[in-house]
Order: structure tokens, then sequence, then C-alpha cells
């Protein structure tokens, strides 16, 4: 075998050699040939990769120089198909070499060179077995078995692969060294029979085994090895293998483990069965009683969250989260805390709130013993050191690290979910979190709040906690708790009337939070009607006999308070009698001004302005729909039209596709998107629709022009339709790109036709043929679907293209162009147009930005995004000055917040420079869509399979941006550089 | 048998002037060394006579540790090595050893300047005493000589406390006095050492606390409150610990909300703390250290000086003042100057001296009578927050789960509350709890394994005999334990008649087993060769051409009787080292042969 091998080899080699010096011999041969060669050359260089290791290695004197070859070697990448040969030579020198680190980096090298995608491995994995039988270095045999196991999950379909590198596994379990046995175990649970067949009797047979062999090694004496046997069993369950319940007493000593990582993986390991036999009955231990599994393991992993590791701590306060099948009874428990002083019970802060509140007493907190404890208590009943559930969400939230009290928040936030009561029980916990000195934490408690506040409602000394948030002076805060305050249930009227007094402090002091607070209160007033109903007179500060002052219609303060007023308004019709005059004057305003705050209202004496759409209409039968649908088919239809009637007729639907996005805010990216497909196809018509093409065009400069921009504009299009909708799927990016083939031709005609001379068009027309060339190979699936179409026709064309001179390409691309049919764009389920808007700068401030010239002066920018996927990576800000000047700036990756699906939320700072001005002037500010159509979604269709792509598919974070669009309206900002003084 | 003693010479069901005496392999350590501040007498230091009548102590100790910076954990420290004179090395922390003169110095002050005591040490001694010294870090060992080994944990909030891991051979003692974080449990860590002793404080032990968030959060909440109505809010504090946690605390909390109003520090004693505090950064707390990154939360950025003309300024603002009880100094002055005002407040966050104008103010009293018979009418609102840094119940429980010690000793409590510890402790972890008064010594017996060295050689040559080796099991071994210049080895025999010198003698058993059997010699040999060929599958049983039967190397040999023919006398011989397979054999012949047939 090996002697033949090596023939083979030589062959290859001698052949390079060969080649090599064929070329050097020809180098005054003509370029053309010259070209051919090289070519040729390179393709007989490839598979001399095993040749050139082989001859490397065959030089190497020391282990220390084989090592450098070998290091030198896994640099370069080594194609599909010369990988057997090359893992041959290794295996050969492998076992020749007597130096184990030379063997070690040969070992690893066969499990990277297995990975090579393409290359199937079970040819070599009989070679790779046999290496193990005399190997004597511990370290080697764990990289070989590193290797059979990458050789293994490469063939997981072939059972009997499988059953064999087990066995191989099992035999080498007794090895000494800890290496060797962890991966002995991590091949087993990788590999490891799962299937559990009926007919297959030796099969689950097998399966027993395998997680007796594994159960085995739960007391071995190193606790790495110890981790690496849970951690096969868990990898054996997410397989697919039903662990036994047996391991269920094991998993619970395993606990008690000396060693940190032992203990966290064995806390996963008695989550898994815990959620596969919730309900089976265990035995309490020094007792008769017994209880489900699910309640054994719950108190278990609670016991876990005081683990003297915080490692520890923070996995069992996670998955606590996720038991949900546990007791009530059980769950309750997590929350009990006893607090003795003196042996005397104490009462906690939360239940002297709770007591204050049902007694209607303020808290006093004066009197010094205020806490002064209370009863005595039996000695023998204080269980310190409780078992179980008792207080371990007590003990989570108020861990030292902060991550186990994120972790503790975010458990206490799924079972709240899942049980109501526990979410009035836990809300005391929650709300003090709201002050913890993390900020992260806070964050995480107040969205947890957010998520649970269905169930809930608050008291109002838990409401004046969370309210005393509000001053914080981290903006996400502040949002998070509006956001917040948005869907609470306040119990009180005092209640409302101490958050509306809370948050017009917080826009006092922080007025950029306008929006955020209008919009929290607009959520209130609409929740609480009732509530607000006996607050009007005072809010609105009217008497019942005086007239008050009419307060500033712009002060945001007073519209917070009439957004509040108006949205209870809406449910509460006996509301708007306690209005003043001035008040209605002021809705009339508002309504106007800031629709999507006040809601419309029935006014005495007024009509209520009918709503567009009733919303009683299912989507099933929405009209608009409907009448969107209609209008497209009319479109598609009418084909054979005299042209004067089709551009007629898109006219008009573009208009009314235009309307009716206005009108239907959840249509509007349907109708956009078709509107400016339609639009395109318009242009195009238009384009080929003019008389004058058949005269010299050189004369026709003007009607050229016409054309040209026709084109320009529809590519720009194009590249709307494609980049700036998200739900755009494969259907709509072909007919994108053949509008775009289409505007291209168009392109090249009107240049064919202003040019004189053939030599550009040269180039143009190779060009163009290699984009219809690639059309076809990103999109020959869609193909048959494009009959009759503009490519279609252009493909049969294709070869007398190839070898036609470019003025007759011109003339058969202008047939083409005219004879062809306008393609049917279908409609994905949901499409959005990515939209965005500067909130600030505000573009008001008629205070010019001072600074000296030369410096930097860092503007805030703050916009929302909506519907932009990848936000990161493609919006930019540009900045345009006055004269002419651009500048983009990329946001980093942490400016961008998401706080709801589809939404994202930009704030950054631009850094703005130029050189002095004699005054101030305004520059204009506006974010852009980068868009790269190569990294597009037709892009990626051509699979790449290179041998490591990680190491070539480098990012390349500035070419990949091939054009910008504009999508947010600009805003502009005074600014002043002055000179520099002197 | 060995043992571990323990003799508390404070602190023992008491409180203050920490001092515990524990020998352990023959080696004495000195755990802290406290005075105590109810006496002013001989009493406030611990009794070294105890230690020895005459004579250096050096001789008797081999070093003294202080666990930190407490006056009841250091306070006698001058004295003890100066004017009793100890010369040996004194551990304790870097922080500690920091802050600690600095206390030491302001003690001496007031009892000697102020209260006139002659007979103190001096400034001097301070100074020779913390020459003394040797700074330890965390997790540290510290070898004091060659057997005693050292090695200090975290122990929490007040700045560079410390539990100590006191190790000779296999015998280990930790001593903790678990203070804890500010607002969280379980802050104190240590690994599970398993130690023979654990020596805990238990101050707090019937008591389980609230969470801190809730105290933190009235006592911010009322002080914000304040502010807001444009009161001044003074706060009595200790120079030391609480001070600097209260501080913190204000400090983020002006940050987080963005507020303006002045915060004072009165100066003096303090500003030379908070330098040490920031200077030992990384023996704070999570928040305080992952902060750091952007800058020293010490470097207080609201915090300033005081200086006494504020006080009038108008407008809100927020003073730390010392001392805390309100009974001198500057805040009391800033007392008087604020106490007409309904719209300030005085927050006192400690525990008052009964006759200090803090513990009336605290009961309620609204008038009080100031020196010079002035009346001073309060009009100030006055609240009580209570801010502890020991340990509950519930975080002693804790550490000993972490560390499993097989005795607890309580220390640093009430007799009463000790009790109730001891029998908690009694109960839930079925450990022995002491609680010695002062004076008195526990002896606790301890269980040390003592290593042996064993040869390489003999170790695989035995595991490879019989099964693998099972983890965790005893396994049985043969070989000659040594036991030479105080070291254990386990050898192979031939190797230690070799080191020994001596020559090899053989020991054979010999055992005569009558059988009764009419047959012929040859012929019995045969049926007990057959018979045990057949029981004895897994030996090499051999009939050998001279009559006898070998087993393995066990020798039988059978002759008739010399008077009765019909019995047979089996000889059975074996050497020592076989006496399992032997005496197995032995037992077997003597049931008889079986009956067969032939």
């Amino acid at each position: 075998m090996a002697a033949h091998l090596k023939k083979r080899v030589y062959e290859e080699f001698t052949k390079v050699v060969q080649v090599s010096a064929e070329g050097s011999e020809l180098c005054r041969v003509t370029p053309q040939q010259h070209e051919d060669l090289s070519a040729k050359k390179l393709r007989l260089t490839k598979p001399s990769k095993s040749a050139a290791l082989h001859v490397d290695l065959c030089k190497a004197t020391s282990p220390a120089d084989a090592l450098q070859y070998l290091l030198q070697f896994a640099r370069k990448p080594v194609e599909v198909e010369s990988v057997e040969g090359v893992v041959r030579i290794l295996l050969e020198h492998y076992y020749k070499e007597n130096d184990a680190s030379v063997r070690l980096k040969i070992a690893s090298l066969l499990g990277l060179l297995s990975k090579t995608a393409g290359f199937s491995p079970d040819c070599i994995m009989d070679d790779a077995i046999n290496t193990l039988q005399n190997e004597k270095s511990h370290q080697v045999l764990a990289q070989l078995l590193d290797t059979l196991l990458v050789i293994g999950t490469k063939l997981t379909e072939n059972p009997s692969v499988r059953m064999r590198l087990v066995e191989v596994a099992c035999k080498h379990l007794t090895d000494s060294s800890h290496g060797v046995r962890n991966k002995c175990l991590q091949l087993i649970g990788c590999l490891g029979p799962v299937e559990k067949g009926v007919a297959k009797e030796a099969e689950s047979q097998a399966a027993k085994d395998v997680q007796k062999i594994i159960g085995d090694h739960f007391n071995d004496q190193d606790p790495r090895v110890r981790t690496a046997a849970i951690k096969a069993m868990l990898q054996l369950h997410e397989r697919g293998l039903k662990l036994q319940q047996a391991i269920y007493g094991q998993a619970c000593k395993l606990l008690a483990d000396d060693y940190e990582q032992v203990r966290s993986a064995a806390v996963q390991l008695i989550w898994v069965l815990s959620q596969l036999y919730p309900e089976s009955i265990v035995p309490i231990p020094s007792s008769n009683e017994e209880i489900r599994l699910v309640d054994d393991a719950f108190g278990k992993i609670c016991h876990m969250v005081s683990d003297g590791s915080w490692v520890v701590r923070v996995q069992a306060a996670k998955l606590l989260g996720s038991m949900q099948q546990v007791s009530s009874h059980f769950l309750e428990q997590t929350l009990d805390k006893k607090l003795m002083s003196d042996l005397r019970r104490k009462r906690t802060a939360h239940e002297r709130a709770k007591e204050l509140y049902s007694s209607g007493e303020f808290s006093s907190g004066r009197k010094w013993g205020d806490d002064a404890p209370k009863e005595e208590i039996d000695t023998g009943a204080v269980n310190l050191i409780e078992s179980g559930a008792c207080g371990a969400f007590v003990h989570g939230l108020e861990d030292e690290m902060y991550e186990v009290r994120i972790a503790a928040v975010e458990a206490l936030c799924m079972l709240a979910q899942s049980s109501p009561s526990f979410a009035e029980k836990c809300l005391d916990f929650l709300v003090d979190m709201f002050n913890d000195e993390i900020e992260e934490v806070r964050l995480q408690s107040i969205h947890t709040m957010r998520k649970i506040s269905n169930n809930i409602t608050l008291r109002e000394d838990q409401l004046d906690t969370v309210l005393a948030v509000l001053e914080d002076s981290s903006r996400d805060i502040r949002e998070a708790l509006h956001e917040l305050l948005c869907c609470t249930n306040v119990s009180t009227k005092e209640g409302i009337h101490l958050a509306l007094v809370e948050l017009l402090k917080n826009l006092t002091k922080y007025p950029t939070d306008r929006e955020s607070i209008w919009k929290c209160l607009k959520f209130l007033g609409s929740r609480h009607p009732t509530l607000v109903l006996p607050l009007v007179p005072e809010l609105l500060s009217t008497h019942p006999f005086f007239d008050t002052p009419e307060p500033d219609m712009d002060d945001p303060a007073y519209i917070a308070v009439l957004v509040l007023i108006f949205n209870a308004a809406k449910s509460c019709p006996t509301m708007p009698a306690l209005f003043s005059d001035h008040t209605f004057r002021h809705y009339a305003y508002l309504r106007d001004s800031l629709s999507h705050l006040v809601p419309p209202l029935r006014l005495p004496g007024r009509k209520l302005v009918s709503s567009p759409v009733s919303p009683s209409i299912t989507p099933h039968e929405d009209p608009s729909q409907q009448f969107l649908h209609q209008s497209l088919e009319r479109v598609y239809n009418l084909q054979h039209l005299d042209p004067q009637g089709i551009q007629e007729l898109l006219e008009f639907t573009i208009r009314d596709l235009q309307r009716l996005g206005e009108l239907q805010s959840e249509l509007a990216g349907m109708a956009d998107f078709t509107a400016t497909y339609l639009q395109c196809q318009l242009l195009l018509i238009k384009a080929l629709q003019e008389k004058l093409w058949n005269v010299a065009a050189p004369l026709y400069l003007k009607q050229n022009a016409l054309a040209s921009a026709a084109a320009k504009q529809i590519l720009e299009e194009t590249y709307k339709m494609e980049f700036m909708y998200s739900g755009v799927e494969s259907r709509q990016v072909v007919i994108i790109h053949h509008m775009r083939l289409q505007a291209k031709a168009l392109q090249l005609i009107v240049t064919a036709r202003t040019t004189r001379g053939v030599e550009p068009l040269f180039g143009m027309c190779e060009k163009f043929l290699q984009e219809v060339d690639s059309f076809q190979r990103c999109f020959i699936s869609e193909l048959p679907q494009m009959q009759g179409s503009f490519v279609d026709k252009l493909l049969d064309l294709m070869p007398r293209l190839v070898t036609s001179k470019p003025s007759e390409v011109v003339k058969i691309l202008q047939t083409t162009l005219r004879q062809s049919t306008f393609l049917h764009l279908p409609l994905p389920e949901r499409l959005h147009r990515a939209s965005a808007n500067i909130i600030e700068p505000t573009g008001e401030s008629d205070n010019p930005l001072r600074f000296t010239s030369g410096l930097v002066v860092a503007l805030d920018v703050d916009a929302t995004l909506e519907h932009v996927q990848d936000p990161q990576g493609t919006v930019k800000v540009q900045v345009l000055y006055p004269d002419g000047q651009a500048q983009l700036i990329h946001p980093k990756p942490a400016d961008f917040r998401n706080p709801g699906p589809g939404r994202h939320r930009l704030i950054t700072q631009v850094y703005l420079s130029h050189t002095a001005w004699t005054e101030p002037c305004q520059i204009e500010v506006r974010l852009l869509l980068a868009y790269n159509s190569n990294k597009s979604k037709a892009a990626t269709k051509i699979a790449k399979s290179t041998w490591n792509e990680s190491l070539e598919a480098l990012p390349q974070p500035e070419n990949g941006i091939e054009g910008t669009i504009p999508f947010s309206k600009p805003v502009k900002v005074y600014i002043m550089p002055k000179p520099a003084r002197r | 048998m060995p043992e571990i003693k323990v003799t508390p010479l404070g602190a023992g069901q008491d409180v203050g002037r920490s001092c515990i005496l524990v020998s352990i392999a023959g080696k004495n350590v000195m755990l802290d060394c406290g005075m105590h501040m109810g006496y002013n007498d001989d009493r406030r230091f611990p009794d070294f006579s105890y230690i020895t009548q005459n004579g250096r102590l050096t001789d008797f100790l081999d070093c003294v540790i202080i666990s930190h910076f407490h006056l009841d954990h250091c306070g006698a420290l001058p004295y003890f090595s100066e004017m009793v004179g100890y010369d040996g090395p004194i551990y304790m922390t870097h922080p500690t050893k920091a802050i600690c003169p600095i206390l030491l110095e302001d003690y001496r002050k007031i009892t000697v300047d102020k209260k006139g005591e002659t007979n103190f040490f001096t400034s001097q001694m301070i100074k020779d005493c913390m020459k003394k010294v040797v700074a330890v870090h965390l997790h540290q060992t510290v070898q004091v000589d060659e057997e005693l080994e050292i090695k200090a944990y975290y122990a929490g909030h007040v700045l560079g406390a410390a539990m100590f891991q006191i190790k000779v051979g296999c015998e280990s003692v930790v001593y903790t006095v678990s203070m804890h974080s500010s607002s969280y449990r379980c802050a104190a860590w240590i690994d599970k050492c398993r130690p023979d002793l654990l020596i805990t404080e238990s101050t707090y032990a019937t008591t389980i606390r609230d969470s801190k968030r809730c105290r933190e959060r009235d006592f911010l909440k009322k002080v914000h409150e304040t502010v807001e109505r444009g009161g001044k809010v003074l706060i009595p504090v200790f120079a030391l610990g609480r001070a600097q946690e209260l501080c913190i605390l204000l400090e983020t909390f002006w940050e987080r909300m963005n507020l303006k109003a002045p915060i004072y520090f009165s100066t003096g004693l303090t500003e030379k703390a908070n330098h040490y505090y920031k200077l030992f950064i990384t023996w704070t707390n999570q928040k305080i250290r992952k902060t750091f990154v952007q800058r020293n939360m010490f470097e207080f950025k609201h915090i300033k000086a005081f200086d006494r003309a504020f006080a009038d300024n108008p407008g809100p603002m927020v003073v730390f003042a010392t001392p805390g009880m309100l009974h001198a100094g500057q805040s009391l002055q800033i007392f008087r100057k604020w106490a007409g005002n309904e719209k300030n407040m005085v927050i006192m966050p400690g525990y008052c001296v009964q006759g200090t104008v803090g513990h009336k103010i605290l009961s309620g009293q609204r008038k009080l009578e100031m020196e010079g018979r002035q009346i001073l009418e309060v009009k100030m609102q006055v609240e009580y927050m209570s801010f502890s840094a020991h340990a509950d119940a519930k975080g002693i429980m804790q550490l000993i789960r972490q560390a499993e010690p097989r005795n607890v000793l309580l220390v640093h409590g009430e007799a009463k509350k000790m009790e109730f510890l001891k029998q908690k402790i009694e109960q839930e972890f079925h450990v022995n709890c002491y609680m010695p008064a002062n004076g008195e010594t526990t002896t606790i017996f301890t269980n040390p394994s003592i290593p042996v060295d064993i040869s390489l050689g003999l170790l695989k040559r035995e595991t490879a005999i019989g099964l693998l080796p099972d983890a965790k099991k005893p396994k049985l071994m043969h070989g000659t334990l040594i036991m030479k210049d105080n070291s254990f080895r386990l050898v192979s025999p031939e190797q230690a008649l070799k080191e020994l010198g001596l020559a090899e003698h053989q020991l054979r058993f010999t055992c005569r087993v009558h059988i009764q059997d009419p047959r012929k010699e040859h012929e019995t040999v045969l049926r007990v060769y057959n018979h045990l060929k057949g029981v004895l599958k897994d030996y090499s049983v051999q009939h050998l051409p001279d009559g006898s039967i070998t087993v393995e190397s066990i020798l039988i040999q059978a002759t008739a009787h010399s008077e009765d023919q019909g019995t047979k006398v089996l000889l059975v011989s074996w050497t020592y080292q076989d006496e399992e397979l032997g005496s197995y054999l032995t037992s077997l012949l003597k049931k008889g042969l079986p009956q067969s047939t032939s």
C-alpha cells in the first residue's frame, strides 16, 4: 500500500518538475500561448501538495524542523481532491516519527484535514484507528481520539462506523490519563447510538450500555473526567436519547462535588432529568415521604443558588426559570424569608410596607425602633440553612455578583409569566431590584416587570419606588420605565396622579424624553379612564365659578396632561363635559399636530370624523387588500393595449397605489413596492416609445438625455426595491434584477447611439454580456417562470450575441427590449419599507453650534429606524456641508438599540469639523442605507467551498459598500466654525 | 492522639478584646490582639500573663495574626509587642497594615491626651510594632516556618478584612470574623478546605437580616426628598468603614439621579482613610471594582472636603461629620446650627450610647439642654438607619457549609446567642461545636492522615495484580513500611531488606491434615490431586514425580500414619506470603475428600 502511494506521489512530483521545466523553455512564446500554459501549470501543481509535504518531511533532520514544516503546511488550505494523498503521507510519517510533539501535530492535522468540506473521511478511518494501537503518549492519544471524533461527526449517517468508533473509545476509557478519558467520553457522547428501534434489540441494548458506561465515570477520580462524563450524558440527551431516570440519584450526589465545573454540569443534568420525568415520584431521604421529581429537582437547584461558586449560582438561577411544572407551593417558598433579631420574629421591610398600606397610614420611618422585633420564636422551629426551595430567589437577588442577580431576575420573569399568583408575590422583590447598583440589573428588572405587567397591579408604595427611578440619568432606564408604565395597572387615582407628577418632573429634568413621556401618558390614560376622571378638574385647573387663565399651548408639560386626559376621555364619554372652551380648541390643534397621540373623540356639538376604515372588518375581506390585487391584475392582464393606453393605465395605477399606501399604513410597504415597480416599467415604456429612435442619434441629444435619465432612474429604483424593503424574497429579487438588466440594456443602447466609434462599445458590450451570464447563473432555477421576458429571449440569442459585433448587439437588444413582455411581480406575504426618522437634532434651533475651526464638535444624533435588517452593517450617517463636501460616518454597533421587533434606535455622536466660515450656515444630516449587491441574497446562492472559509472570507468593511440610498428626511443643523484665535 | 487546643483570652462568650490562642501540632498561634471598649483598667487588654509569667512571649508564640483593623481586634497590639514584649512575626493584610496605625494613634490620643492616662503605649511604640508586621496578600500561602503555613481569604467589606487558614501538616484551623459586604450575603468566600476547626464570630447568631437594599433605598429616598425640599442633611459618622460605604452610596446615587446639591465630608482622620480606600480598590466590592476601569470610585466626584464656613451656606447640602454619636466635635456644631429648621434632617447611621445627644434625639427628645444652660429646640427631622457589617446567622451557616469543617468553635458573641447557634450547627451539620469562655481551653482531637511515600515500582506492580484500580475504593497492597528520619516510606520487601542490610528469612507454615483413607499413599495423593484440580481451577496444581503436589508454591505431601495405616497424614507447607491460599487449602483438605466411586 505504502509503496504504491509513494509511487503515485513521485509521479505527481516528477510531473510538476517537467512542466515547470517546460515553462522555462517556452518563455519566449506569444503572450496568448503563455497564458494558456501558465493556466495549465497551475492546474498541475495543485495535487503536488502532498508531494511537497513529503519532500519537506523527508528533509527534516530534527523533530523541531519537522514541526516547523507541519506548522507552515497547516497555514495553507488543501483542496478536496488532494486531502487523501496528504493524509497518507502524514500517516506514513506518523509511524516513523519518534517525537511525540510531531506526532501530536500530525494527529491534529489529520483532524483538520478530515474537516475539509466535500471530503469523505471514511477511507482514512481504519488507518486512524490503527494508529491508536501502538501509541504510548497520552497527549497524542487524546489528539487522535479528537481526530476520530471529527471523522465520526462527518460520518454520522453510518451506524457501523459510529459503533466501531464507540467501541474504540470504550477500550481507551481505562487509560490512566484524564485527557484520554475525557476525549473518549466526548466521543461516546457525540457518537453513541441513540436510536431505539423496536426491531433492533441489540441496538437498544447498546444504547443502554452507553448510558451505563458514561454513568460509571460519574465517580471518576479526576474532576475533569467527571465533568466530561456529565457533558457526554447531556450530549446524548441533546441528540435525542432518553436518559434513564436511574441516573438522577447519581446526579444528585454530584451536586456536592468539590469542583465547580462538576457541580455546574450536574445542575444541568438534574434540570434535564426534571424535564424528562417531571411526574415520577422520588422518596425524600431520611423520611417516608415522597415527592414529584420536578419538585425535588427544583429544591436541589434552588439549594445551588447559594453555592460557593458564582458560576454555579448563575447556572442554577438561570435554570430555575425554565422549570415551569413545579408546584406552586414550592415556587412560593423561593420568595420566603424569615427574619429574626435576638431570636424574635421580625417583619421584613416588605411586610411593613404592605401593612402600612393596608392600614392606610403613611410611613413615618421616623421612629427609632420602628422595625423592632415582635414575637418570640421557638428556637426549635427555626431552620437556618434551608434545604430546598426556601428563599432561593431572596438569595439570588441579593447575591454579591451582579451576574447572579441578573440570572435570578430573568428566572423570576419566566416563572412569573406562567404563574399569576407568583407574579403578584415576586413584585416586591422586583421593585427592589429597580434600585440595584448595577445599571444592567436595573434595566433587566424593569424589562421583566413589563413582561409580567398583565398579571399585576402595583400598590401605591411600590409605584412610588418605581417612579423614583424616573430620575435616573441613564436614558435607557428612563425609556424602559416609560414602556413599563405604558402597560402597568394602577389601582388608585392617587397612583395616577403620582405617576403624572413624576413624569412631569422627569420632563422638566430631561426635556429630550418628551416623545417617550407623551406616549407613556397616552397609554396610561387609555388604560385608566375611570381613575383619571376625578382628577380632570384638578389637572386642567378649572374652577366651577371662575375662569382660569389659558395655559400655554406649547408647554410640553401641558401637552402631556392633555394627552393623558384626551386618551382617558376616549372611553369615558362624561369627561368632555368637564373641559373648558380652550381645552376644546387645544384638542382640535393637538388632534391635527400630534395625531398619533390624541385619539378621535366624540365631542358634543362636533361631528366625529369617521375614520376611513371601520375597524370591524377582518383582514381576510379587507377591501383595500382586494383593491391592491385587483389593480395589479388589471395592469398585468392588459398586455396588448396600445402604448398610450398602457401608459395611462400605469399612471393611474401608480397614483392609486401611492394614495393607498398613505391611507393604509399596514399596506404601505406593499403598495409602495409595487408602485415603484410599475414606475420603472412606465419609465422603460416611455423611453422606448420615443419616436425618435430611428433617427440618427447625435442630432437628438435631448431625447437621449431623457432616455438615459430614465435608465438611470430605473437603476436607482431597483436598488431601492432590493435593499430598502424587508421581507423581499428571491422571487422578487429575480424580477428586480431583471428590471435592472433591462435598464442596463437601455443604457447600452443609448450610449451606442450617442458615441461615435466602436472602440468604447466593445468593453460595454462585453460587460453587459457578462452580466447576462451572471444573471443566468444566479437565477437558473427561476428562469422557467420568465417565459417571453427580455432575458428569456436574450438567452436564446446568446450564441449569436457573443459572436456578433457591438453594433449588431445593440440592434438585437433594441428589438428584444421592445418585444419583451412585462413580468408579473408576485407579492410576498409581508413587506415593509425601511424608514428612518431623525428625532434629534430637530433642525429647529436658530442658535448656531459654534466651535473653533480645525477642532471637532460632537453632534448628538438620535433616530428611530423601522424595518431595517442588520442596521449595524447598513445604516450610515451622512453629513453634507454647504460647500458640497459630504462625509459618511459609520456608527458603532453599540450605538444601535433594539427596543422591539423591526424597530431600532440609533443614538450616536457625529463629529463635525470644518475650516472657518464667515457666518453660520446650515449643514444637512441624513441617514443612508448602504448596500452591496454582491452580498445580496442572489450572490449567497453560489456556495463557496474553500478549505478554510474563516481565513479566506475576511470581512472587508470598506469595500463592502457599493452604493447608498438615503432613507430619512434630511435635518438641517446650524453650525458656525469660528476662526481660531491666535 | 493529636489535638488542637484553643484558649480564648478575650472574646470567649464575649464581644470585644478578641484574642484567641491556638496550639496546633506543636505550634502556637495567637489570633487577633484586641482591646475592650467597656473597660478603662487592666481588663481592657487580654491577660498575656496566661501565655507566660516571665520571659519573652516570642519564645512561646510562633506568630500573631490580625484579621482586620477594628480596635477590638488590633487595639492591644503595641502593648503586646512593645510593652509585654514580642518580636515574632505579626501577619495582617496590606490594607489592615495601612489603616491600623491610624486607628491606634487615634486611640492613643484619646486615652493619653484626653483622659490623661499614663503608662500607655506611645506613638513610637506603634511605629515599632508596625515594623514587626508582615503584610500578606489574599490567597497567598505564607510559610511562617517549615511546617506552619497561613493563607488569607477575602472576608468582606470592611477594607482588608480577611479569614485566615492556619495549617500544620494535615491539620488546619480557619479563623474568620466573616464580615460581610454592604448589601449582599455570600461576599466572604472560602474553598472547601475542610479544616479540622473553624473558629467563627457569632455576634448576630440569633439574627437573620433583611436585605440591605430596602434600607439603602429608604436612606437614599430620605436624603433625596430633603435635598429636593431645599433642606440640609447631616449624617454623623465614625471615621472608618461605614462612612466610606455611605459615601459610595450617596456618590453613586447622585451620579445616577443627576443631582447637583453638594455633599461634604468633614476633614481630618477620614480623609486619610479615604486615601487608603482609594489605594486598596481591589479589596472592595464588585461594583466598585467594575467602575474602576472608568474611574476610581473613591475619587469622589460629588463629595468635597468640608469647611466650617460651609455650614452657613444657603441651599441644600449633605454633610458627613464626625463623631457618630453627636457627643462632641464637628457633627455637634453643625447639628446645633441646623437643628432649628424643620426642613433639615439628621440621619443617625448607627447605634448611640446612652447620654449622648444622638441617643437623646433618637429617643424622641425635642428640647436639649446644651452647655451653658442653653435650650436647643430640635425642629429638624431625626431619622435612624442601621447599617451593620456583621454576618447574620445565615451567613455563618453558609460559611460552614462552604468550608465543611470537622469542628466549629464560636467566639465574639454573647453566650446565650451562641447557645442557639451551637445547637443549630450541631443539628444541621452534625459536627461538634464549642463555645469556650475566656481562659477556658477547648481540646479538639484530630485524626490527621499521614502521608506515606510509596516507590513507583511497587505501586505499579501492586496495581498490575488483580482487577483494575477502582476509583475511590481502598485497595489492599503488600509492602514494607519504613519509618526513618521522620518520614514514612512504603517499599517492596526486597528493597527494604537491601536498605536495611538484612538477610531474608523464609517463614513457612506447615500443617498436618489427617485423612481417613485406607488406600496406598500414591493413590491418596492422586485423589487429593484430582480433588484440588477440580476445586482450584484458576491455580496451577501439579503432581510432581516424587509424589508431592504443588499448588502454586504450596507443597503437599502424604505419608501413612505410623500407627494407623488407614489414616494418611497430609503435610501442607506454605510460605508466609501465601498465607491466604495456604489456610484456604488446609480448611479445604480438613473437610475431607469427596467419596469418589473409583
